[in-house]
């Protein structure tokens, strides 16, 4: 990769020092980041990486003479597009679990095959490409008043069509995340009096041991302990549940030694789900069909409920 | 410094999301692998603006930026409705096309 970036380097005068010891810098960075946003098992930390790649990528816009496009790349995307990333992250849950065993063999062989050849053929293309040095924009920025009036002269005369249609997309976007973004409440809403009755006529009338009771911490991602000092499973938050197969990565051990059941144990699953169904119910909606897709996958994907025991799961 | 750089530059990244694109299966790290590849295509059209002394370059990139964000609202809403009926964003678990 870096290689066919040197022979072009050698090919060429420089075109300043300073540019070009930015470039390298900030090259690497962006370059290592979108290896991270690739590679990161986590998808926040992709997030993250991704925010890198795109502050380094305004940087070189506004290297290259644009810098109404280095504004719009740090506010739309960086601030707008990766901010709306995370909130989708953030709904989905960290139980959207991603598996890292590849389920169709040979594919990460083949895609780096595909990944050489490609990079192989586009080096090959564009080291071949002699260019003069740049023309610069400075010229014809001087001329139209500076770079944000020439851009709008462009887009307003020029590309008006272009503009036009951008704006039916970007209506057409909104309409879209409208429709999608909302769901019809399939049931009746279930009042206090039903949520009530639900519970008496359940298993646990009393309301489910709230997570750190009896135990040193009263933080959410610590277990209820019972008297005897054993996890009580229908403290455990089932996100938590679904985060960490241990459960809880920082229970203590001390809080561990009443044995909990091991993940993904026959009346681990059961009881975990048992659990989660409670849960679920006084949430209001679509109970029932959220309790009958933990069922199903709970062989296939084990996402909220049970764990797949023999996969490896990331967050 | 050869301004051919960025394109190269430009190059490696669209491949790393490329790559991305085809090995993960969390839905949304594709989506930003997609995102990635744009970035590596606006960063192309800027720096041929720069060198052929023409603001076509930054006109287009910022038409690409715009569908972009369009993309990105619909597609994460997509997500999040497979994700609502499936409880899952891993796309091999969307396949009910497939059966």
């Amino acid at each position: 990769m870096t290689a066919a970036a040197a022979q072009a380097t050698a090919l060429a005068a420089p075109v300043s020092g300073a540019e070009s010891a930015a470039f390298w810098i900030i090259g690497t960075i962006v370059v290592l980041a979108a290896m991270g946003v690739v590679c990161s098992r986590k998808p926040v930390y992709s997030a993250l990486m991704m925010a890198v790649v795109m502050i380094g990528l305004a940087a070189f816009y506004g290297i290259n003479q644009a810098p109404f496009l280095m504004v719009v790349q740090i506010v739309v995307y960086t601030g707008a597009v990766l901010m709306l990333f995370l909130f989708v992250l953030m709904l989905v849950g960290v139980s959207s679990a991603d598996s890292l065993v590849e389920t169709i063999r040979g594919q990460r062989v083949l895609t780096a095959v595909i990944a050489v050849c490609f990079l192989g053929a586009l080096g090959l293309g564009l080291t071949r490409i002699a260019v003069a040095e740049p023309a610069g924009l400075a010229a014809g920025t001087a001329a139209a008043g500076g770079n944000v009036p020439w851009i709008a002269g462009e887009i307003i005369y020029r590309y008006v069509i272009a503009f036009e249609a951008t704006g039916a997309l970007l209506v057409t976007a909104v309409l879209g995340g409208l429709v999608l973004a909302h769901s019809e409440r399939l049931k009746r809403r279930r009042t206090q009096k039903d949520l009530s009755q639900e519970r008496v006529r359940g298993d646990h009338v009393a309301p489910l041991p709230a997570p750190g009771t009896y135990a040193r911490h009263n933080a959410i991602d610590m277990p209820a302990l019972l008297p005897d000092g054993s996890v009580a499973e229908l403290s455990l938050n089932p996100v938590l549940t679904a985060r960490d197969p241990r459960y809880q990565s920082r229970v203590p051990d001390d809080v561990r030694l009443g044995a909990a059941p091991e993940p993904g144990g026959a009346s681990d699953s059961a009881t975990s789900k048992e659990g989660h169904a409670l849960r679920e119910g006084p949430n209001g909606d679509g109970d029932s069909g959220a309790a009958v897709a933990d069922g199903t996958d709970g062989d296939g994907g084990g996402t909220a409920g049970g764990q797949g025991a023999g996969r490896s799961w990331t967050r | 410094m050869d301004p051919m750089n960025y394109i190269v530059l430009a190059a490696i990244v669209f491949t790393i999301g490329a790559v991305g694109v085809l090995v993960r299966r969390n839905a949304i790290i594709v989506f930003m692998c997609v995102e990635l590849m744009l970035n590596a295509c606006n960063l192309a059209f800027v720096s041929f603006a720069r060198m052929h002394g023409n603001i076509e370059g930054q006109v287009i990139a910022f038409f690409v930026m715009v569908v972009a964000a369009a993309e990105v609202v619909v597609g994460l809403a997509i997500i999040m409705q497979v994700f609502r009926t499936r409880r899952s964003a891993s796309v091999d678990d969307a396949n009910l096309l497939r059966h």
